[in-house]
Parts: structure tokens; sequence; C-alpha cells
């Protein structure tokens, strides 16, 4: 399906202000806050066994994770880069890239005078507190503030629980048994080409497991927000819910972050043992390149969880308006009888972004249920495309799965295209699908102009009313936070 | 405080208006008769700065200000309100969401501070009895799954909200029954005083009997034919508009 607006003779918007708010998201000017050492410790480009090993060796890993990452590397020179997606990716030369640098050391700013005010102006518009502008800005800070002293007392509380929540390297080097037991245990090196070459060199992630019976009292987001502004290239994340657990997680970042590293490639993994549940939200903000499609982040990223135990929960919640380039399909496998998996995104491409996402709800167990709700948003000259999967294998009896899926236009040049599959094996399957495109139109516009809300208020009231479905998964805190994204990420962009 | 000079206005290159003159002032309410084709939509949609039309001469001028330059956002701001004829669905926009950044929004040109969620719960209370809403109206998305009456009530709703000087009914009567038109009618009296105005647009005299209008004028082939007072409706509910379509073709 492909859908375009027809052409729209007499709506005329003055661009020149929200051009210049785009702008704020999306130029070069982010520059001044990340200035990079040339000090860092840097390895030359190019990938081969020597690099996969120097990586091991650099980070200190046992022989066991070693092997895992030579086993990848092997097993990804056999690949090729899949061409599958509605996707225009142009070639990316593998071996120009320097597959690792040490957490780098910035210029750091000395305060927020020292930070480009167009920034600030959108930290402002986001909402986010002074103290985590800083943060974010990379001013160095220390245990005076308060964010600091939060993150103490979140250690500690955690611990208490025997919460494990820790960088990935940690997680190696004190609970190695852990990491190895559950280390690809749910996307294979072997899964695809992007999976094999972040199980060879991935730089860093998160470790996260929750013992038996331990409902985590808070977010892990707050904490995990802060570091995450300088995560890696090729992260990987793995969080194992046990028995009885219950754990909300949040990736990402509402403020815009940019990186000189255009490819990423990241993996998250996540188990939910028996009755244990996990949420997963994420908010991606990457550079998405210029207005005429220059530069911005590569986002190739492989996300699955794997519901082993019965009457286990995964729950995807994705909010997408960064990344030049989006592939990623967080997925889920209900392999436990009762299981149930949700997917709820809403993925908003402007300018000349591309994104094809969606999901996989694979159906195992029996009474498994799933839920997909996707919202597309298209601006500018963007192509974004919905592709999902609903699979129910043989023994899956009475398994239901209800996918939305929904597109919203917002330019004449912009395409909304949807793939959905379904491979349904047993009878008793109960499977719905429902799809919509829309646009805005200029009597939506006129109607909110009418009543003294301005055509840029206007796009983020109905945007947001579009996507509210969604929206209202996303934990609290963010919530406010992502609607005003939605907003500034598409002003100037009706018309 | 509205003054229409000679307006000459256009859709896609083809003329609508054809030198419009017009004068409201404080309190007076106008009604606008016409057949159907007349321009009488296309009379309401210029004032309220719909940019589907281009105005191609003649001036508006309201409390001395250059109406046409504004942006339609800033001529609500001003005073102007259009309760539409279809009026616009947008699902998933609660009227609670909608009608804070449209009344947030008219305070910021006025510089005054947002209005607390407290006062403005209390006043979409208050406003909303005024053409007997429900409190469920508060949650439902702008328009969606309303009745052909509700809608109307709705925008009479926001009117009451919104407070403009000058409010132009279009086709306010059109698809209402005989309940909803007296609800809206009430509505619209009730929010009437000497310091605002009412431009009534009708084909039918049907809705003059709930809204007693002041003067009357006839549209007709994007002009003004012939004014007068109330009787005029009268005359017209009488003879039709063959009469006057006669006359000034003639």
């Amino acid at each position: 399906m492909d859908m375009k607006k027809e052409n729209n003779p007499t709506y005329n918007l003055d661009n020149g202000a929200s051009e210049k708010i785009i702008q704020e998201v999306t130029s070069s000017d982010y520059k001044y806050g990340f200035v990079t050492d040339i000090e860092t410790d840097i390895i030359p480009t190019g990938l081969n066994e020597e690099v996969v090993r120097l990586i091991s060796a650099k980070k200190g890993e046992p022989e066991w994770l070693l092997d895992f990452r030579l086993k990848a590397f092997a097993h990804w020179k056999t690949l090729e880069m899949p061409h599958w997606a509605h996707l225009d990716i142009p070639d990316i030369d593998y071996q120009a890239i320097s597959y690792y640098a040490a957490p780098k050391k910035k210029e750091s700013p000395k305060s927020l005078d020292d930070i480009d005010p167009e920034l600030r102006s959108t930290f402002n518009k986001l909402g986010i507190s002074l103290e985590e502008q800083m943060k974010l800005s990379g001013i160095a800070v220390d245990a005076v503030m308060d964010s600091v002293s939060v993150k103490t007392t979140f250690k500690e509380k955690l611990a208490e629980l025997g919460v494990i929540f820790c960088s990935f390297s940690e997680a190696v080097k004190d609970y190695p048994d852990l990491v190895r037991q559950y280390l690809g245990s749910v996307v294979s090196y072997r899964d695809n080409f992007f999976a094999a070459l972040n199980s060879a060199v991935f730089s860093d992630g998160s470790f996260v497991y929750i013992p038996k019976g331990v409902r985590c009292p808070m977010e892990l987001s707050t904490y995990f927000r802060i570091n995450a502004a300088n995560t890696g290239q090729f992260e990987r994340t793995l969080i194992v819910a046990d028995d009885d657990s219950y754990v909300s997680y949040l990736e990402g970042c509402t403020a815009p972050m940019r990186d000189e590293n255009q490819l990423h490639a990241a993996i998250v993994e996540i188990r939910a043992h028996e009755r244990a549940e996990v949420k997963y939200s994420t908010v991606q903000n990457w550079y998405p390149g210029d207005k005429e499609g220059r530069g911005g982040i590569y986002n190739f990223v492989t996300k699955r969880g794997l519901c082993k135990g019965d009457h286990s929960k995964i729950s995807w919640t994705q909010v997408e308006t960064g990344s030049a380039i989006t592939w990623k399909y967080p997925s889920c496998i209900l392999a436990g009888d009762n299981s149930t998996g949700e997917f709820y995104s809403v993925a908003v491409t402007n300018n000349r972004q591309q994104a094809d996402t969606g999901t996989k709800m694979i159906h195992l167990g029996k009474n498994t249920r799933s839920t997909i709700v996707s919202k597309g948003i298209s601006a500018g000259y963007s192509q974004n495309s919905y592709r999902g999967l609903v699979r129910v294998s043989p023994d899956a009896d009475n398994a239901r799965n209800y996918t939305q899926c929904d597109s919203l236009l917002l330019s004449d040049h912009c395409g909304a295209h949807t793939f959905p599959y379904m491979d349904i094996k047993n009878d008793t399957a109960v499977v719905e699908h429902e799809a919509t495109t829309s646009k805005i139109n200029e009597d939506q516009i006129f109607y909110c102009n009418q009543r003294g809300i301005s055509t840029e208020e206007a796009v983020g009231l109905i945007v947001n009313g579009y996507a509210k479905e969604v929206m209202n998964k996303l934990p609290m805190e963010f919530a406010v936070e992502a609607q005003k994204l939605l907003q500034i990420t598409l002003e100037g962009s009706v018309g | 405080m509205l003054i229409i000079k000679n307006l000459h206005a256009a859709i896609n290159g083809k003329e609508i208006l054809k030198g419009i003159d017009l004068t409201v002032k404080p309190g007076e309410v106008h009604a606008i008769m016409g057949p159907n084709g007349s321009g009488k939509s296309t009379l309401s949609s210029v004032l309220a700065g719909n940019p589907a039309f281009e105005v191609t001469d003649g001036s508006v001028e309201f409390y001395g200000k250059d109406l046409l330059a504004m942006s339609p956002e800033d001529r609500s701001h001003e005073g102007i309100f259009l309760s539409f004829q279809y009026p616009v669905e947008i699902p998933g926009v609660s009227m609670v969401n909608f009608m804070r950044a449209a009344i947030n929004a008219q305070r910021k040109y006025r510089n005054e501070e947002p209005l607390s969620a407290t006062d403005f719960l209390k006043m979409m209370r208050e406003k909303r009895a005024i053409v007997e809403l429900d409190n469920k109206l508060a949650g439902r998305s702008v328009n969606e799954g309303f009745s052909g009456g509700e809608k109307k009530r709705n925008e009479i709703f926001q009117m009451a909200m919104l407070q403009p000087r000058l409010s132009i009914l279009d086709e306010t009567d059109s698809g209402l029954d005989i309940d909803a038109l007296r609800i809206v009618s009430q509505g619209v009296n009730q929010l009437k005083s000497d310091q605002n105005a009412t431009i009534v647009i009708t084909h039918y005299q049907r809705l003059l009997d709930y809204i007693a209008p002041d003067f009357v004028h006839v549209l007709y082939k994007g002009r003004i034919v012939k004014s007068g007072g109330p009787e005029l409706a009268l005359e017209l509910e009488e003879k039709g508009y063959e009469w006057i379509k006669k006359e000034v073709d003639d």
C-alpha cells in the first residue's frame, strides 16, 4: 500500500518560524556540546579477528566471552547485509569504521551559559529540568547535585531488594554466571546480520536482573536516562525477570542526541520467567540528519523478548522520532502458556527520514495473547513502513492476536506503507487486523486556528490525539515530554 | 465594529463575492439570507480567514484594525467567532484539551496568565449548561461521534467559552430538529449583549423566529441585493427567492 496525498493547492503556511524550530532539533548546531577530545583511545578502522580479540582484551573479558565474540564474527563474515526492508540504505563500508573507542572525554562546558542557546531552548521546550540539562550537556557535576544523591539512593534501594542493574561490562565481571547463562539466549548471534555484528563487537550496555518475587519499585529510567547520553554504537542490553517479578525499564531520552558514529546496531534481550512481567519503553531521538537527508544515524536494532514462563508478559512501547534510517522490530516469543506480548509504537518520520519498523509475535504456548498497536506518522519527504508478523504455531491452541495499524500523512510527498504478515498453523487461533490511513487536513487546522490555536499547536494536538493510545502506555514521567517531542519533531511540517 | 467595503473573494480563481458592503455595530443582529450558492458561507469563511479563499479586492475593518491582514488565530483572539456549518472532527483530542488550548492561546494574546485547571473546569461546567451538554463532553474527542444537534450545541458552547465580540453563525440551523434548534437559539440569545454582535447566516426564515434580527440582508450572486428589517425575512418566506432573483436578473 503506497498512499500519497494529492496536491493541496491552497493551503500555504508561513514556514519561516517553524523551520527555525525544526533546525533546532535537526541541525548541526549541537556540535557545541559534543566536542571530542583527540586524545581518546581509539583503535584503527577495520574489522577482523584481531580487532575482535583486541576489543575483548581491552575490556579484560573472560575467555568464554571472547569465544562468543569470535563465533559471532566468524558467522557475520558469511552473511550479507539484508535488503528486504523498504529502505534505501547507502552502502556501508564496514572496514571504514573503528570498532572500539574508550569512553570519550569531552571538552566539558563549565556551565549552562556555555551551551548553545538553541539546544537549551529545545531542552526548555521539552520541559527538562535544569539539572538534567546540565547532565545531558555534559557539564561536569559533582556530588552536590540532587540527581547524584538520587542515584545513590536508587542503588542502595535496588541492592536491598537484590535487583541487579549495572553496565554490561560490570555485569560480566561481577555476575559472570548470570551473563553467561543468558547472553544470546533470546537473540542468537546467528539471528541476523546486525545481531552477528553486535555480538562480535558490542561495546557496552546494561544488565538487569530482577530476583524471584521482586517487584522493582521504581522505573529503571531516571537514573538510566542520564547515562544513556553516552551509550555506544553497539549497545547490548540483557534483562532477566525471574519468577513472579516485575520491572519497568525505559531506554533513551527525549532530548536530541547526536553521535558521531553513524551506524548503530544494538541488541536488547528480555527474558520473562514464570508469571514475570517486563515493560520496556523506548524514546528514540537520535540525530535524524539535516533537511536534505545528509548525515543522521542508521539505527539497526534487534530487540526481542522471550516469554519463557507460563503467565509471563512482555510489553514494548516505543516512540521513535529520530535517526535517518530505522530498522527495528521489537518482538515477543510467547513460549509459556497463557503468556502475553504487547507492542505499542509511534514512529514519526520527517524530512528525508526512513523507518521500517514493527514487530513479530510468535505464539508457541497455549492461550497466548498478543496486541499490536502501531501508529505511523509521516511528514516531509519521509518513508514510514509498518512491518509485522503474527505466527501461530500448530501447538498454540486458542491464540489471540489483535493488530491495529494506522498511518497518518502530513505532506504531499511522504509515503506510508504497511506489510502485515500472518502465518497461522492452528485452527483455534483468532487473529484480527485493522488498518487505517488518514491525513491531517486543512479543515482540522483551520478549525483549530479559528478557535485561536496556532497551526503548530494544532498539529501537536492532532498528532498527539492520533497517537494517544500509545502515549498512554508510556511511564507517566516521560509521557508529557514525549508529547512535546512529537510536536517539536513535526513543527512546520504540514502544508 | 465591523466595516466591510467592496469585498471581493475567490476560490480556485473563481470569484464568489463580488463587492460586499456591510456595517455591523455592537448590540446588533444581522441576518444574511440568500439562495444556495449565493456566497453566504464564503462570506463567513473569508471573515474568519479561511486560507482556501483569496480576497481579491476590498477591505474589512474590525474595531479599526485591518482584519484581512490578520492570521485566522489572531482574528479569533480579536474576538471573531465562527460557528461552522460542518464542525470538524478531531479524533483523540478531548474537548477539555482542545478548549484549554484555545482559551489559553486567547489569554496569552491578551498577556494574561493561563487559567488554572480548577478555574478552567469550573468555566467548562458553567458554559456547557447554556447549551445543555452533559458532563461527558469534556472527555469526548472534538466532535467525534457527535450527533448533528450535539455538534451545533458544541459550537455554541465554544462560543460561550471564548466570549467573542462578533459571532458568525453559518447555517447553524441546518440539520437541527426543533428541540436542538430551541436549545441552540436560547444559547445564542443568552450570550447576546449590547457589547457584542451576531451575524446569522441562514437559508430559511425558521431560525429567525428564535433569534430576532435587527437587519436582514439578501445575498445573491455575491452581492447584497436587498436590505431591510425583520419584515424582509417574512416577505422572503412568503414569496421565495425567485422574486429577488427575478428583480436582480432583470
